[in-house]
């Protein structure tokens, strides 16, 4: 299968890509990772008339963490760079766990967090981490810089609010004020199949009690769900038994599931409770006490 | 390398793109111009000829194609040529030296890790990643680090026990 035929730049400078973009319009588009563009393209989903690789531009390959706890991924780091990443090990467990979940091996060594939040795939993962989180995307454009929470960008399957001629550079997640607990859970058939069903839990926590909870879903409606109501079932509670099964069924309600060859609707929704009841344990006070389970990443 | 672009229509005829790339496989360098839509596993099979690289899907779903770009294991069916330019290949082909087989090789025929054969060109390749990253992997290590590779033969067992087989001897050498 080839792509439609297209014209390929590889600019070596942020701006010279942004010139690019502007010139080219709609019908230009950017490839970083290219896990998901270039199988669109080869399918002739997608047939852009331009291609602005911006696997050339320096400094974009990081993730780092300032002084203050925000974390920043740039655009080029990679997914495995993230799985073996020591500081989200040691300092975001919801991101730590979902690196390693991502696709397979082959696609994690290519494919990158921002361009994977950009694409927004309903069943993509990191969408729904950085909707836990209060992630946001770092827009670069002619006229400067910009800034848009993660829940906003993602308009609905595969649409963002990006201009044609802007690039998403970073992603950033803030700072925790409390304690950081949680995890990522995903059903899938095989490894390196979308999601099934995938629960995203980002806790703050405060000696026992929870001062910030972001929770949301995968693969379980027409893009990324921010479960609110689960949330603000947990938000200055402890995590009870009677809490958490609170949440779990906060959170099934918002799921939106169509029955399809990766399961019921029943099913789906089902799981959605599954994970968060497994995260919540995981995270509260009786973690040690469940078997089977490897606890919270960090 | 020569290539032909056919089926044009009279609007395109004059104005293929073409982009020149430097690039280095399995240690040589070369040079080539490649419309910007070839992939990167068509210039290896039928651009340089080395048919040891093998496409399956064609969909990024069964890792067949794999090949390594600057030491990570990665599809050459979901990367363009183009984007080649500046940088490593290495395909199954660079594994050996001129005269014996690489620990890998000599693994998948030591332990049977292969059946038809066509999935062991991007086994190796993912193989050869971990190896590098880890030169002692436990049995789950390597069932990760191959997960993104399909066998159709079912012979992922042979293929576990190939790699480990391999990492001992590459250890044992030093």
């Amino acid at each position: 299968m080839y792509p439609s035929r297209f014209r390929y730049e590889a600019p070596r400078s942020l701006d010279e890509a942004i010139a690019l973009l502007h010139d080219g319009g709609e019908d230009a588009k950017v490839l970083a990772g290219g896990q998901s563009l270039v199988p669109l393209m080869k399918l002739r989903f997608a047939s852009p008339e331009l291609i602005v690789d911006i696997n050339g531009l320096p400094g974009l390959a990081y993730h780092r963490q300032d002084p203050d706890g925000t974390l920043r991924v740039g655009a080029l780091c990679r997914h495995a760079d993230l799985e073996r990443s020591a500081l989200l090990a040691a300092s975001q467990p919801t991101m730590a766990a979902a690196a390693p979940l991502i696709a397979d091996p082959l696609v994690r060594n290519r494919g990158t967090l921002v361009g994977s939040i950009c694409h927004a795939d309903p069943q993509g993962d990191w969408a729904s981490v950085a909707t836990a989180l209060g992630a946001a995307i770092v827009a670069a454009g002619p006229g400067g810089r910009r800034t848009i929470p993660v829940a906003e960008f993602v308009t609905g399957p595969f649409q963002n609010t990006l201009a044609p001629d802007e690039i998403a550079v970073e992603a950033v997640f803030p700072a925790a004020q409390g304690t950081r607990a949680g995890g990522y859970l995903k059903l899938e058939r095989r490894v390196g199949d979308f999601a099934t069903v995938g629960v995203a839990v980002a806790l703050e926590t405060s000696g026992s009690v929870v001062t910030r909870a972001g929770i949301a879903l995968t693969g379980v409606g027409g893009s990324t769900i921010a479960a609110t109501a689960a949330e603000q079932a947990l938000a200055g509670r402890e995590l009870t038994p009677p809490v958490i099964e609170e949440a779990a069924a906060a959170a099934a309600a918002a799921a939106r599931p169509k029955t399809d060859h990766r399961g019921s609707a029943e099913y789906k929704r089902h799981m959605v409770a599954t994970f968060v009841t497994r995260l919540l344990s995981r995270a509260g006070p009786d973690a040690a006490a469940e078997p089977g389970t490897p606890g919270k990443a960090a | 390398m020569t290539t032909v672009y056919d089926d044009l229509s009279d609007a395109e005829s004059g104005d293929v793109p073409v982009n020149r790339i430097r690039f280095s496989i399995n240690g040589k360098k070369k040079i080539a111009e490649v419309e910007p839509r070839l992939l990167l596993s068509h210039l290896i099979r039928r651009g340089l000829g080395l048919t040891g690289t093998h496409m399956g899907c064609d969909t990024t779903n069964c890792g067949a194609c794999t090949v390594l770009v600057d030491g990570r294991a990665v599809k050459s069916c979901t990367m363009l040529a183009v984007q080649a330019d500046g940088h490593e290949i290495t395909t199954v082909e660079g594994l050996a030296g001129a005269s014996e087989l690489h620990p890998l090789q000599e693994g998948f025929r030591q332990e049977h890790g292969l059946q038809c054969g066509f999935c062991t060109p991007g086994m190796m390749m993912a193989a050869s990643q971990l190896l590098a990253d880890n030169p002692d992997p436990t049995e789950e290590d390597i069932r990760w680090a191959l997960s993104g590779n399909l066998c159709r033969c079912t012979g992922y067992q042979n293929i576990v026990k190939s790699v480990l087989w391999a990492a001992e001897k590459l250890r044992s050498a030093g």
